[in-house]
């Protein structure tokens, strides 16, 4: 579903994707988990071109993302984002955050778009916040709006940058268990975090990244259990 | 007390003299206001401009909005860079030379100069209000696939529009003062008017304390009604 060809991204003369060769399939949940600086936001950030790689080539259903032609707001409609910030519409509310783009991109009607934003907060428990503005929510519930708000456009796959490093503790579990429930229905996901409790229980394959390239990978069993390289071991002996 | 009596008198009541201050005020206002109009709209679109420009990714500015961002600098510099007072007479007496003194004419040429004079304050100002929106409001836009332009409109703009009303509000007071200086042209403006009684009657401390109170009364209106459109803007903020 997800090629990715000899990526590299350099922020200046700092190198932070080096040449990365990945494929994602649909349906796959994957997880990429690293060191901070090891490049895996960057790599997400990439997919949908929120950054513009320096070089190499990335293609979604056979199509050309990183060509010049390709239309970006026509694939990002299908390949969405969820944010560490929940980078959430302040000037709006709940409900017209998440009925903006669908309506706005001829994708709903309203009222088609307002159906669909009253049933997905209904199953992540947020029916009653409709009319609230984001400021009026706690972190939790602003994550989990910002989920609503990106499945609302009927994705084909979503990413997710560290959705829940932002959160206090005990809200991480209510925005994980949304997360959980995706996975079960068959959505295609990328996610970036460090919560390796969900990367074990959910992912069908994890990438540990670090330096800027793919040091291991392989199913959470192996991942967790028999890691191979020493810097994977190092790095699951300091956070496990 | 006898003498300002007098004074009050040949200030207000003497050949209906009062009159230059409801005519006056009427003429301050309407340059005030319609420059504004024209200060809003010409700080909308080069904020627009500056901000586009800056925001580009690196290694692909697009050359013609680098065209209209070098412009807009240039005007900036120019208009940030003289005395209204100097653009006014430049205004006036050279670029408008041929115009016939009316009072029609002079009330254009204020406008205008006005207006230009405060869209390069008021660019400045909604570009900081462009500035101080998080990073994170565009690329939410952008990541759900909304366009650069959608973006700015539904999102970026009406949260810019809210940071920048406190610093609009305090541009909107000195234009109305500034306009005071049009006085050198021959308008006959508030300032201008209490000029004409003190060279009729020469009474000044009335007529100048008059329009200083008219002056602070107008301010002092346009500040309630700015906090009153700041708090309900608020709404969205409260929690």
């Amino acid at each position: 579903m997800i090629s990715v060809k000899n990526l590299t991204k350099a922020f200046g003369s700092n190198l932070v994707l080096d040449n990365v060769n990945e494929h994602i399939a649909e349906g796959e949940k994957v997880v990429i988990i690293g060191p901070s600086g090891s490049g895996k936001s960057t790599f997400l950030r990439c997919l949908n071109m929120l950054e513009t790689p320096t070089s190499g080539q990335i293609f979604f259903h056979g199509e050309e993302v990183t060509s010049k032609k390709a239309n970006l707001n026509k694939i990002r409609q299908e390949m969405v984002m969820v944010f560490q910030h929940f980078n959430l519409f302040n000037n709006k509310t709940v409900l017209k955050n998440i009925t903006l783009a669908p309506v706005k991109l001829g994708r709903m009607s309203k009222h088609e778009a307002e159906e669909t934003a009253v049933r997905l907060l209904e199953r992540v428990g947020l029916a009653d916040k409709a009319n609230a503005y984001p400021a009026q929510l706690s972190g939790g519930q602003k994550q989990r709006v910002a989920i609503v708000r990106a499945l609302a456009m009927q994705p084909k796959v979503m990413l997710f940058d560290e959705p829940t490093s932002a959160l206090d503790p005990e809200m991480v579990g209510e925005v994980l268990s949304v997360m959980k429930e995706l996975a079960e229905d068959g959505m295609t996901m990328v996610v970036v975090t460090h919560e390796m409790g969900f990367a074990r229980e959910v992912a069908d394959r994890v990438i540990f990244m670090d330096g800027g390239g793919v040091v291991e990978q392989g199913p959470p069993e192996k991942i967790f259990t028999n890691p191979e390289s020493p810097r994977l071991q190092d790095f699951l002996s300091k956070i496990l | 007390m006898e003498k300002f009596k007098t004074g009050i008198y040949q200030t207000f009541v003497l050949n209906d003299n009062y009159m230059y201050f409801v005519n006056g005020l009427k003429i301050t206002m309407l340059v005030a206001l319609f420059a504004l109009l024209i200060g809003l709209v010409l700080g909308a679109a080069i904020s627009i401009v500056r901000s586009a420009h800056d925001q580009q990714g690196e290694g692909k500015k697009n050359p013609v909005l680098g065209f209209f961002n070098i412009l807009c600098q240039f005007y900036l510099t120019v208009i940030r860079g003289t005395p209204c007072m100097v653009q006014l007479l430049i205004m006036w007496f050279v670029i408008w030379a041929s115009a016939r003194s009316t009072e029609k004419n002079m009330i254009i040429c204020a406008i205008l100069t006005f207006g230009i004079n405060s869209g390069a304050y008021i660019a400045e100002i909604f570009r900081s209000g462009i500035m101080a929106v998080d990073k994170g409001q565009m690329e939410g836009g952008r990541s759900l696939g909304l366009s650069y332009a959608s973006t700015m409109k539904n999102i970026i703009i009406p949260q810019a529009f809210k940071n920048a009303i406190p610093a609009l509000g305090n541009e909107m007071i000195t234009l109305v003062k500034e306009t005071s200086i049009v006085t050198v042209i021959g308008l006959k403006d508030l300032t201008k008017g209490a000029l004409i009684i003190q060279g009729n009657t020469f009474q000044a401390l009335i007529p100048f304390f008059a329009i200083a109170a008219i002056y602070l009364s107008v301010v002092l209106i346009l500040s309630w009604i700015m906090s009153n459109i700041e708090r309900r803007m608020r709404k969205s903020d409260q929690r």
